[in-house]
């Protein structure tokens, strides 16, 4: 006869197994859920750092196809440079909303803004941006003249302004608007008027 | 900096087309008026069976109309009389009486359609005045327009005399010479057939079909054709050795969706004159550059095609010479564009677009980049345009207007777009967007209501396109 002690024992061992087992098979589960590195869609950026500033985001929409100037508060750095590129950021964002009033792809990046004396501002954009970029003369267009008149509105002195796509230029956006050019300030003021009235 | 000489570098990929017809490709069916006013020709498209076409686009030409719909409902003031039609019906309302059509009406999109047959119903009540339609060649003559013609042999020589100028796009092949008079009232001779005492130019046919009259001339060789008297006489002659032109280099052509467009005839009224160029279509895209992938069967590369086809034969209609840049599903870069464009010294350049955003027409000028440095006859590449945006302005409100008068909205802007800045002429892209839905894109109807409000609007405008 087995005793008594042994079989409780035993018992117990099992039941610590099992559950063992349950708890090990649970945590590999979580494991393979957590997306690799090359998965994360947004790489982390730091925070903006800076005080919170009233800023001139010029917002297009696709319904009526007009462009229109509307006030945001965001963080913003000291530095120029720093501040356009928050400025992109915080219009790329309202861009990637999903109740975006003119859609871009959420992968689309700012990489950088260079401001280069006299007057030039060159921003470079990721890949993603130009290639989940809808095509269309006007879409195109709206989207130009958005970053364009932001850029304007907010850093004064800029007269010229550079697109790149992952630091090179191409030739348009998505088939229309040109990007092998710098665009002259004030021609994009006469277009960014035209659109802001409704058709 | 690059200068338009540049264009001497670039392959010239382009298909001519001016005034004469494409060999192999079929032309699509019209309905020619003639009438004391205004002679033109309106696109026919087979629904149920029968040819319809739109009852705005032959009014408008013909007096003062304003038309209105109403769900199944289309009303419509002509001159003074008005007329209520509907959808599916074929009894109509004029005034306070009623009216029969041989046919129903048809309401599509809002545009309203009758068949051809309908119009000398329709026609006589809002004119007060006899219609007579032929019907198998789709040609209408309102009241009694006609131009007569004799013909008669000297020497190596046939002489065609009209009692009014003509103006027929004329092709050529070996030991014919085909005559076609789109907008004029041409009607037959006592005989279809002419025979004449002569070896040279032994017979000549008379025959009418898809609104137009051709006469085809039978010669022992290649023959030419000269005008004198202020176009109401022709002279057909042998051509000299040198006379025929032989069309362009096919494009060449790159990935292996392009094919070559067709070949096609030029000839030259006389020996090295040169035929002006009123419009260049530039259907935008092509080959490995699909553009926007409006549906997942539809691709702005193929409607760009399709309108631009459209509208070469509205600018023929008009007695007006066009050059097509693409004719087939053909690669081309904007600089070969510009350049082909550039070359041909036409009075204005017209690029198609076509888009699922928004609705109706959108007309772009160009958006300026800095400007360049010009140098003697030398232009800067960038800013070639900068000296002709006024007439490229004048040239999108004409058309953004008559795109308005169909209904359609539309809106003028500038845009950054290749390769508008390029050209040396008036220079507008149209970029179309749907009337409701993105099947419209691909609708033969709206397609060809795009290309007669361009063409309408450009011809509207063409004394003001260039400098006098």
């Amino acid at each position: 006869m087995i005793p008594r002690h042994l079989i409780f024992g035993t018992a117990a061992m099992l039941v610590i197994a099992v559950g063992a087992g349950i708890y090990a098979w649970h945590l590999r589960r979580q494991i393979s859920r957590q997306p690799t590195p090359s998965e994360i869609a947004h790489p982390a950026s730091p925070p903006p750092q800076g005080p919170m500033e009233q800023v001139t985001l010029w917002i297009a929409e696709d319904d009526p196809g007009t462009l229109r100037p509307r006030a945001a508060t965001i963080p913003m750095p000291s530095g120029r440079q720093e501040r356009a590129e928050e400025l992109m950021r915080a219009l790329l964002n309202v861009y990637t909303q999903d109740s975006s009033p003119h859609p871009i792809v959420p992968t689309a990046e700012v990489r950088t803004v260079f401001l280069v004396d006299p007057g030039l501002a060159v921003i470079d954009l990721n890949r993603a941006f130009a290639e989940g970029h809808r095509s269309g003369i006007l879409v195109e267009e709206l989207t130009i003249a958005s970053m364009v008149e932001t850029i304007t509105a907010n850093i004064p002195g800029t007269t010229r302004v550079k697109f790149l796509i992952d630091g090179k230029s191409q030739p348009t956006l998505a088939g229309h608007a040109e990007l092998s050019i710098s665009y002259d300030v004030s021609a994009v003021q006469q277009l960014a008027a035209a659109l802001q009235n409704t058709p | 900096m690059r200068s338009s000489s540049r264009s001497s570098r670039v392959v010239l990929c382009v298909a001519l087309v001016i005034s004469v017809k494409s060999s192999g490709a079929p032309s699509a069916k019209q309905l020619s008026i003639y009438s004391d006013t205004a002679s033109f020709s309106v696109p026919v498209s087979d629904q149920n069976g029968r040819e319809y076409v739109n009852v705005l686009e032959v009014l408008h030409r013909l007096g003062r109309t304003d038309a209105r719909s109403e769900q199944d409902r289309w009303r419509v003031s002509f001159n003074g009389s008005t007329a209520e039609f509907r959808d599916g019906k074929s009894r109509f309302k004029l005034g306070k009486s009623d009216r029969d059509l041989s046919s129903p009406f048809l309401l599509e999109n809002g545009l309203a359609y009758v068949t051809v047959d309908s119009l000398t119903t329709l026609l006589p009540v809002f004119l007060q005045t006899s219609v007579t339609l032929h019907q198998n060649s789709r040609r209408l003559f309102v009241g009694n327009p006609a131009v007569h013609f004799t013909a008669q042999t000297n020497a190596a020589a046939l002489v065609l005399n009209f009692t009014s100028a003509v103006n027929p796009s004329i092709s050529t092949e070996p030991g014919k010479l085909r005559m076609s008079f789109t907008h004029e009232p041409l009607v037959a001779p006592g005989t279809e057939r002419l025979s004449f005492d002569s070896k040279v130019i032994p017979s000549a046919l008379y025959s009418e079909a898809n609104g137009a009259a051709e006469i085809a001339v039978m010669g022992s060789g290649a023959l030419f054709a000269r005008f004198s008297n202020d176009g109401r006489t022709i002279t057909i002659s042998p051509a000299p050795q040198n006379v025929a032109q032989t069309a362009p280099t096919p494009p060449a052509t790159q990935g292996n969706s392009s094919t070559a467009p067709p070949q096609v005839t030029v000839s030259t009224a006389a020996p090295g004159l040169s035929i002006p160029v009123f419009a260049v279509i530039d259907p935008a895209h092509g080959g490995d550059e699909r553009g926007e992938q409006l549906s997942s069967q539809l691709a702005e590369k193929d409607v760009t095609l399709a309108i631009a086809a459209r509208l070469r034969q509205e600018f023929q209609s008009r007695g007006m010479n066009s050059l097509l840049l693409r004719s087939s599903d053909t690669t081309l870069s904007t600089d070969q564009r510009a350049s082909a464009a550039n070359r041909s010294r036409a009075t204005v350049y017209i690029a198609l677009h076509a888009v699922s955003l928004g609705s109706g027409v959108r007309v772009y000028t160009s958006l300026l980049p800095e400007g360049g440095e010009n140098r003697g006859p030398f232009l800067d590449w960038q800013t070639a345009q900068s000296t002709y945006r006024s007439f490229s302005q004048v040239a999108a409100e004409s058309v953004a207007a008559e795109v308005s008068r169909r209904e359609l909205k539309s809106r003028t802007l500038v845009a950054p777009l290749r390769p508008l800045n390029n050209l040396e002429m008036a220079a507008v892209a149209v970029e179309v967007a749907p009337r409701s839905t993105i099947a419209d894109l691909n609708s033969p109807i709206y397609q060809q209501t795009i290309a007669a409000s361009v063409a309408a609007g450009l011809a509207a405008a063409r004394d003001r396109l260039k400098k006098q």
